[in-house]
C-alpha cells in the first residue's frame, strides 16, 4: 500500500511538475527508470554528461542540460525532434562509445527515454523544435558531381579540419576543442562507417547543411540562402565526402592473402606500383584495456595490411590515418589537453612531450600446428612471441621477442628492409624480409602455404600514446599463397580426357548392344539405319 | 572554462524558464510579438548616465598572436598582432567594458533598433571585440577576410548557431533571450573570440579607448549598472537618474582583480544545489523523497564503467 502510495504521488509529481509537450502518462517515470539504469553511467544522473564512467571517454558523453544535439533533422542550433533523439538511440554513435539501443529496449522504453531526457532541458518548452528541414533528393554519384564536390570541398575551406584528402588532418585541428572545452578531433572522412550521424550521402548531407552542435562543425544553409552554392552543389560536396570511404562497410576477413610473385618482385618501397593490384585487408584496432596503465581514447582504429612474396622474401604495405607525423609541435598543446582529460591515470603520471608514432607487429616464435596462439598482449612466458617495431623517430626496424607487454628483449636477427612515408593524414610503411630465421630459436620462420598467425599495436603519439596505452588486435593469419603446381594445370586435362574416353566408350556400347539385339530379332534397317 | 560552464549551465534553464513565463512561447527567430513601437515613456523627461571606467596598477603585457597557420591573415599585419584583452590607454583608461543597466527597467518594453550592427571578422579578429544588442534585434556577422571563418556561438540561454563563411559575406542573427555574455569563437582560428551581450532595452554601451561610456535619455529612476570586462569580472552600482540631469558613474578595475581563473559570463550558481526553485528535476525527486545522490548504487548495465 506504501509503495502504491508512493508510486501515485511519483507520478502526480511528474505531471504537476514538469510534463513535456507530447509526453504519455507514465512516460517520464518510466523514461527515468530506463534512464537510471543504462544510461546514468555514462550521461550522469543530473544528465549533465559527468557520470562516473565519462571521464574514460573522448569524446565525453553528451550533457543533455543544454540542449545541444548533434545529430538532427532541423536546422542548424535548434532542437531536435523527437524522431533525431530516438535515431540517435536507437543507431548510437559510431566512432564514439555510445552504442545503439534498439536491440535491447522496448519501443516504449525508447520513446520514454526521449521523453526523459527533453525533461532536461525547459528550452524544449519553451523554444521547441522546428519541424525538419526538406533535403531534397541525392541524385547519382557522377564523375562530374564528384569533381564539382572537390571543387567546393577546396572553396568552402573544409580541408581546413578535415584535412586535403579528409584524413581529419587539417590545420586547425590543434586548437579544435567542444563546447565544453574537451579536446576534438575533426573526423576521418576516409571511415564513413565511423560519422557519429550515419554514412550515407543523405546523412553526410544533413551533417554539412545544419552542422553538428556542440562541435566545431557548423552549418552551410546560410551559404545556399547567400547564393554562394545551391543545393545541387552541397549535395555535390556531400558525394565526394561519401566517395572518399569505401561503397561497402569493410569486411574483417581473419586471413591476410600474401600473394605470391615471380622472384625479385617483391617491393621494398611503399610507392612502388606493384602495390596497386593487390587486394587490401581491413585489420581494425581497439583501445587497450586490459594491461595498467590502460588507454580508453585510441586515436588509431584502422590498419590496411597488403602482402606480396616470391618464395623467398615476404614484403607487407601497413597502411593506416594518423592525424599527424608525430611528434609534430604544433600538435603538443593537445596532446597535453588529451593527457590530461583522459582517465584513468594508472601507473607512472604521464608527462606530455614528444613521443613518436608507431607500429608493431607480432608473430608467434614458432608457427602453431593447432588453433592454440601465444596470449594475444605479446605473449606470455610459455608461449613467447616475435615482434617487428617501427617508430616514426627511428631509422629501421627493430625485432624482438616478447614474454608480455613488459618483458621485451632486443634481438639480432634476419634483415628487415623498411621505408615509410607520411603524407595528407596517412602513415605508409612497408616492412620487407627473408623467410629464413638468422635466430631460429626466437624468429618465426616464414613458410608458404601455411597460415601464420600475426596481430598488430599502434600508437599516434601526438595523441599521448605509448606503451601499453595505445591501439591493439587481436589475431589474424596471413597465408603466404604456394606456388601453382604443374598439377593443377595437368589433372583437370586428365580428368576431361577421361570423361570424354569414358562418356564414348558408354554411347559405343549401347550402341553395340542395340545392334546385337535387332539382329537378333531381325530389324534389319533399323541397325542399317543406326551404323549408317 | 568547463567548471564554471557546468555552474552557469545550472542556472542558464532556471533563468531561461523565468524569462519564458514572462515572455510567452517567442519563437526565438521571429519578430517578438507585442513590441512597442514607441517608447514607453515620455523623453522629454529623461536624463542621462555617462561616465568612465579606469585600470589601476600595471596591465599584463599584450600577448602576441601566432597567425601562422593563416598566412592570408599574417600578412595582413607589419608588426606581430597580439591579443589586446585588457585594453588600457593614457592614464589607465579602460576600453572594451561592457555597461549596461541591469535593474530598474523590467516594467518596460523599447523598440528594437533596427539599423544592424556589424560584427566584422578583419585579419582574423573580431572587430569589434565587446558588442551590445538587444533582444531580437538584428547583428550582422561579416567577412571582410574572404577565408573561412565560422562563427560559434555558444550561448547559455539562448540558442546556438554555428555557421560556416568561407566568402566574403554578410549573415543575419538574432539572439532571443537577455545574456550577457555570449561568446562567439572561430574554431578555425583558436584566438578568435567575441563577446556579445544581450539586454532587454538599448540602455547598453561599450566603453571607448578613452573609458568611457553613455547611458543616456533614460527615464528618471534609480537604476543598478554593470560593468563587465571579459577578464577582470563584473561590478554594479546605483545611479538615480533625473530629469534633465547627467549622472556621473566612474568604474574602477585593478590588476588584483586578474586574478580571475576564468572569463566570468554569469553569477555562478552551485552545480550541487538541486533545490534550485527553477530545477524542474529536482523539484520532482524532492517531492518523491529522493535526492540524487541516493542513485549512486545503481551504476550498471551492459556499458557500464570498464
Amino acid at each position: 500500500m506504501r509503495v502504491h502510495t508512493a508510486m501515485t504521488t511519483l507520478a502526480l509529481a511528474a505531471v504537476f511538475v514538469a510534463w513535456p509537450a507530447g509526453a504519455q502518462d507514465g512516460d517520464l517515470a518510466r523514461g527515468q527508470e530506463v534512464y537510471d539504469r543504462w544510461c546514468a553511467s555514462c550521461h550522469g544522473f543530473d544528465g549533465a554528461g559527468e557520470g562516473p564512467a565519462a571521464a574514460y571517454m573522448l569524446p565525453r558523453p553528451r550533457d543533455f542540460t543544454g540542449g545541444l544535439y548533434q545529430i538532427r533533422t532541423t536546422t542548424g542550433g535548434e532542437l531536435p525532434t523527437d524522431d533525431d533523439i530516438l535515431h540517435v538511440i536507437d543507431e548510437g554513435m559510431p566512432g564514439t562509445t555510445m552504442p545503439g539501443w534498439q536491440d535491447q529496449l522496448s519501443r516504449a522504453d525508447r520513446r520514454a527515454l526521449v521523453a526523459y531526457l527533453k525533461s532536461f532541458y525547459p528550452g524544449f518548452e519553451t523554444f521547441g523544435a522546428p519541424e525538419p528541414v526538406s533535403i531534397g533528393r541525392a541524385g547519382r554519384a557522377s564523375e562530374d558531381r564528384l569533381a564539382e564536390g572537390r571543387m567546393f570541398y577546396d572553396s568552402i575551406e573544409c580541408w581546413q579540419c578535415h584535412g586535403g584528402l579528409g584524413r581529419g588532418d587539417g590545420s586547425s585541428g590543434p586548437t579544435l576543442e567542444d563546447d565544453w572545452g574537451y579536446p576534438i578531433r575533426a573526423a576521418d572522412l576516409t571511415q564513413n562507417w565511423r560519422f557519429s550521424g550515419g554514412g550515407s550521402v543523405e546523412d553526410i548531407y544533413r551533417r554539412i547543411l545544419t552542422g553538428m552542435d556542440g562541435t566545431p562543425m557548423p552549418a552551410h544553409a546560410d551559404l545556399i540562402d547567400a547564393g554562394f552554392m545551391d543545393e545541387e552543389q552541397l549535395w555535390s560536396v556531400a558525394h565526394y565526402v561519401r566517395s572518399l570511404s569505401p561503397e561497402r562497410v569493410p569486411r574483417v576477413r581473419e586471413v591476410v592473402r600474401v600473394e605470391r610473385r615471380e622472384p625479385g618482385e617483391v617491393p621494398s618501397t611503399v610507392h612502388d606500383e606493384r602495390w596497386e593490384d593487390v587486394d587490401s585487408f581491413y585489420i581494425p584496432l581497439v583501445a587497450q584495456i586490459i594491461i595498467e596503465p590502460r588507454w580508453f581514447d585510441p586515436s588509431v582504429n584502422t590498419v590496411w595490411v597488403q602482402g606480396i612474396h616470391d618464395g623467398e622474401e615476404l614484403a607487407l604495405r601497413l597502411s593506416w590515418s594518423d592525424r599527424t607525423r608525430s611528434p609534430d609541435p604544433e600538435w603538443s598543446d593537445f596532446q597535453a589537453r588529451v593527457i590530461d582529460v583522459m582517465e584513468p591515470k594508472e601507473g607512472d603520471p604521464v608527462e606530455p612531450g614528444p613521443l613518436p608514432d608507431g607500429i608493431t607487429l607480432q608473430f608467434p616464435t614458432n608457427i602453431p600446428d593447432g588453433t592454440e596462439r601465444p596470449y594475444f598482449l605479446m605473449g606470455d612466458s610459455r608461449n613467447p612471441v616475435y615482434l617487428w617495431q617501427w617508430r616514426s623517430d627511428q631509422e629501421g626496424v627493430e625485432a624482438a621477442t616478447a614474454q608480455g607487454m613488459r618483458e621485451i628483449q632486443p634481438l639480432s636477427g634476419r634483415t628487415i628492409d623498411v621505408d615509410a612515408h607520411w603524407e595528407d593524414g596517412l602513415w605508409q610503411v612497408v616492412l620487407r624480409a627473408p623467410f629464413t630465421a638468422e635466430d631460429p630459436r626466437n624468429e618465426v620462420e616464414f613458410e608458404v602455404g601455411r597460415p601464420i598467425p600475426i596481430a598488430f599495436y599502434a600508437w599516434d603519439g601526438d595523441h599521448g600514446e605509448e606503451g601499453t596505452r595505445g591501439s591493439i588486435g587481436s589475431w589474424y593469419f596471413i597465408h603466404l599463397e604456394e606456388e601453382t603446381p604443374a598439377a593443377v594445370y595437368v589433372a583437370p586435362l586428365v580428368a576431361g580426357l577421361f570423361t570424354v574416353g569414358l562418356g564414348l566408350f558408354v554411347i559405343a556400347r549401347a550402341q553395340r548392344r542395340e545392334r546385337l539385339s535387332s539382329e537378333a530379332n531381325g530389324h534389319e534397317e533399323v541397325s542399317t539405319t543406326t551404323t549408317a | 572554462m568547463q567548471g564554471t560552464r557546468s555552474l552557469i549551465r545550472i542556472g542558464a534553464p532556471a533563468l531561461l524558464l523565468a524569462v519564458a513565463v514572462a515572455c510567452g512561447d517567442d519563437a526565438p527567430d521571429g519578430p517578438p510579438p507585442g513590441t512597442p513601437a514607441e517608447m514607453p515613456f515620455d523623453e522629454g523627461t529623461a536624463g542621462d548616465v555617462q561616465g568612465s571606467v579606469v585600470f589601476e596598477g600595471t596591465p599584463p603585457s599584450p600577448e602576441p598572436l601566432d597567425m601562422a597557420s593563416e598566412p592570408d591573415c599574417a600578412a595582413m599585419y607589419d608588426e606581430t598582432p597580439t591579443r589586446d584583452l585588457i585594453k588600457v590607454s593614457g592614464d589607465g583608461q579602460l576600453g572594451d567594458v561592457f555597461v549596461y543597466v541591469s535593474e530598474g527597467l523590467e516594467d518596460m518594453q523599447f523598440p528594437i533598433p533596427e539599423e544592424g550592427t556589424v560584427i566584422d571578422q578583419q585579419g582574423c579578429r573580431y572587430i569589434p571585440h565587446i558588442t551590445g544588442v538587444m533582444a531580437n534585434q538584428t547583428f550582422v556577422l561579416r567577412n571582410s577576410d574572404g577565408l573561412l571563418h565560422n562563427i560559434n556561438a555558444r550561448p547559455e540561454v539562448n540558442r546556438p548557431f554555428n555557421i560556416s563563411q568561407p566568402v566574403n559575406m554578410d549573415t543575419e542573427r538574432t539572439f532571443a533571450q537577455p545574456e550577457v555574455m555570449i561568446p562567439l569563437r572561430c574554431d578555425v582560428h583558436g584566438w578568435m573570440i567575441s563577446y556579445v551581450g544581450v539586454v532587454a532595452h538599448p540602455y547598453h554601451s561599450v566603453s571607448g579607448d578613452d573609458g568611457s561610456f553613455d547611458l543616456s535619455t533614460l527615464p528618471p529612476g534609480e537604476y543598478v549598472v554593470t560593468a563587465w570586462h571579459s577578464q577582470l569580472g563584473t561590478q554594479e552600482q546605483t545611479v538615480t537618474v533625473e530629469t534633465g540631469e547627467v549622472a556621473e558613474i566612474a568604474f574602477t578595475f585593478d590588476e588584483g582583480m586578474l586574478a580571475h581563473a576564468d572569463v566570468p559570463m554569469a553569477d555562478p550558481i552551485d552545480p550541487h544545489d538541486h533545490h534550485h526553485p527553477l530545477d524542474v528535476r529536482a523539484r520532482r525527486l524532492a517531492q518523491d523523497g529522493h535526492g540524487t545522490h541516493e542513485h549512486g548504487g545503481h551504476v550498471a548495465g551492459p556499458m557500464g564503467p570498464r
